[in-house]
């Protein structure tokens, strides 16, 4: 594939409805097809039921949409999916493949680089096309200590989209496309990987991911004891609890409250950080709140360097002053 | 047949180094080792080899062999997986090996180095390498070896030819099952790696890590095509200033910081 036109965007679904992550992909798709003089847009969504998705992916900005829908795509396990992308490249030979950094993206689009003979540009923050018509993405590296811009030197190129990096397109009902159904055999035997059980937690309350208010507990809360006046305090202003990689380490709580680079990535209004001492590792899921707060007894505390406002004190002392002073102002 | 494990591993910056020590030259693009941090195996590589040790504690005649590629290695770091019960030490050396963002290399030096250690079972990785945070040379490995691969496990254990994976999902858990031979990544949820005995690192002393060249593993570095290029490097600009609140006492910084919060509509 030497010569590829157009960027293909590998699709999400939500449930039965386009995922908000590749209305993303398919706005920053759009932006590249602009750079490249108009050149074609084209989506491919997987699953055992699309619903509405293939028209919600041409309103999102897709001008063709190839579809699959097959049992064994229930649940989308990763040896399916990439299968489906492989073909969809062979079938559109785009210059570029647009994916999102999600579980599944994870799991796939590097698979998807490496059998397209390229390498993945992985969680780019930032997607642009340059003079030789090459992609280039800016991305985090060393946990969010460094920013690094790479160019992608094969065809097509990879990139996987860090997922909120790109306002979606509003929809528009009355944009045109055209749905393909795409050519490919899919059986069970292509799923080598077997989920053979399942368990699910969903999170009591508002979802970190979702939540306005975030406030957030480290290592220097001393214990899980130490959480309890953070769930009252999320409870007071409407926010959901998180934690640094170090209390889930402790099992202080479980892995899905892990804020940062390898955990969730939150985007609240406010972020409030309590014994957090800020490592980039953890800012990176962080960091694009509207504005933290810190509370941390180390004046030197990376923390603060991202905080709008901030308290050097313990938290012990802090925190109780402060929930009770809020409780008042919102009586 | 015992169980044959590769576990593959980075030496890299420690990624606890200070902010104040990490340093990098944008015009040659390239991250400065800081000189007073000495570099480590990284984190989740050794939880991979804590994983195969597992295994290893279930089926004593397990061999795990750990693999790495670099230009240049720092020999007490690396032999660390001996001294945690490792059985060999595979280092593919070559001044060409240079530690770049772009994965296509690796893959195919790691993959020609596996090969060339005969049938291997089980292949484990950890999840990332914390340098350039990549998450796509297993994944690659496993495409380029033919190998079924799933990711971020937390426990990792074999029977009968099947290798049975729990793995971390942002809300929960699952169990996947996979047929030999197979590829694994593995997260930090998986617990802390155990440190060597001093057994193991006397013995770990006793053994020499098995040296290539890049033509020893029957590639030519010349024959291998980048998939991307680094072509820009940069510190993060810094956020905005920290406004401190302060009070008579810790508790009344508290409460002055809620009537800031309430002042500045954030509350
Ligand atoms: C590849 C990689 C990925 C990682 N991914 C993540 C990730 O996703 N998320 C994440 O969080 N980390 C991640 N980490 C770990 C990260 O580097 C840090 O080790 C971790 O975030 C530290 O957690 P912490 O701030 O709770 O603990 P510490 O760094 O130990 O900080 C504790 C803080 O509490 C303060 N403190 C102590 N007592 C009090 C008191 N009484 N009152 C007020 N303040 C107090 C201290 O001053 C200190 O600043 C990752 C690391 C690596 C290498």
């Amino acid at each position: 594939m030497a010569d590829g036109q157009g960027i293909l965007v590998i699709g999400e679904l939500a449930g039965s409805e386009l995922a908000l992550v590749t209305r993303e992909a398919l706005s920053a798709a759009r932006s590249l097809s602009g750079a490249l003089g108009g050149e074609p847009v084209s989506l491919v969504i997987a699953g055992a039921d699309l619903g509405d998705a293939p028209q919600q992916g041409i309103s999102a900005g897709a001008d063709t949409v190839y579809t699959v829908v097959s049992p064994v795509l229930e649940g989308t396990p990763p040896d399916a999916v990439v299968a489906v992308a492989e073909r969809a490249a062979q079938v559109a030979s785009p210059r570029y493949v647009i994916g999102s950094k999600t579980l599944l993206g994870r799991d796939v689009l590097p698979r998807v680089a490496f059998r397209l003979g390229t390498a993945l540009a992985q969680d780019c923050a930032t997607l642009e096309v340059d003079s030789q018509q090459r992609l280039v993405a800016t991305r985090p590296v060393y946990g969010g200590s460094a920013i690094a811009k790479v160019a992608c030197l094969q065809t097509p190129a990879v990139a996987a989209l860090r997922p909120k990096s790109v306002e979606p397109l509003e929809p528009d009902a009355s944009r045109i496309g055209e749905i393909k159904t795409l050519d490919i055999q899919l059986d069970d035997s292509v799923v080598k990987a077997r989920v053979v059980d399942r368990t699910e937690r969903p999170s009591e309350g508002i979802r970190l991911e979702d939540a306005k208010v975030v406030v957030s507990g480290g290592r220097g809360l001393g214990g899980p004891e130490g959480f309890e006046p953070l769930k009252d305090l999320a409870s007071l202003i409407g926010g959901a609890v998180g934690a640094s990689r170090a209390v889930c380490d402790a099992g202080w709580l479980p892995s899905s409250y892990q804020v940062g680079l390898t955990g969730k990535t939150v985007t609240p209004d406010l972020y409030i950080a309590v014994g957090i001492s800020g490592a980039s590792q953890h800012m990176a899921g962080c960091s694009s709140a509207r504005a933290i707060v810190a509370i941390n007894k180390d004046a030197g505390a990376n923390i603060f360097k991202e905080a709008r406002f901030g308290v050097v004190g313990d938290w012990q002392k802090v925190l109780p002053a402060f929930i009770d002073q809020l409780h008042e102002l919102l009586q | 047949m015992p169980l044959r494990i590769v576990v593959t591993a980075k030496q890299v910056i420690d990624p606890e180094t200070p902010a104040s020590a990490f340093r990098i030259d944008p015009q040659a693009l390239q991250v400065l080792p800081p000189a007073s941090v000495p570099p480590v195996v990284n984190g989740f590589d050794e939880q991979a080899i804590e994983a195969a040790l597992q295994i290893k504690d279930a089926a004593p005649d397990t061999n795990v062999t750990v693999l790495s590629i670099g230009a240049s290695f720092a020999m007490d770091v690396m032999k660390k997986p001996l001294a945690m019960g490792a059985d060999e030490l595979v280092l593919v050396q070559d001044d060409a090996l240079v530690n770049s963002p772009d994965p296509s290399v690796a893959v195919h030096v790691l993959a020609a180095a596996i090969r060339k250690l005969g049938d291997v079972d089980l292949v484990l990785c950890g999840r990332q390498a914390s340098d350039w945070d990549n998450a796509q040379v297993p994944l690659g490995l496993a495409e380029k070896l033919g190998l079924a691969v799933t990711t971020i496990a937390k426990r990792v254990a074999v029977e009968n030819g099947i290798a049975r994976i729990e793995r971390v999902l942002p809300d929960g858990s699952e169990t996947v099952e996979i047929t030999l031979p197979a590829l694994v990544t593995v997260s930090n949820e998986l617990g802390q790696a155990r440190y060597p005995t001093l057994r193991g690192i006397m013995a770990a002393g006793r053994k020499a890590p098995t040296i290539w060249s890049v033509a020893d593993v029957g590639l030519d570095m010349s024959s291998l095509t980048p998939g991307l290029e680094l072509v820009g490097l940069a510190l993060p600009e810094s956020g905005a200033a920290c406004e401190f609140i302060e009070g008579e006492d810790d508790a009344d910084a508290g409460r002055k910081l809620a009537l800031k919060l309430r002042e500045a509509k954030l509350v």
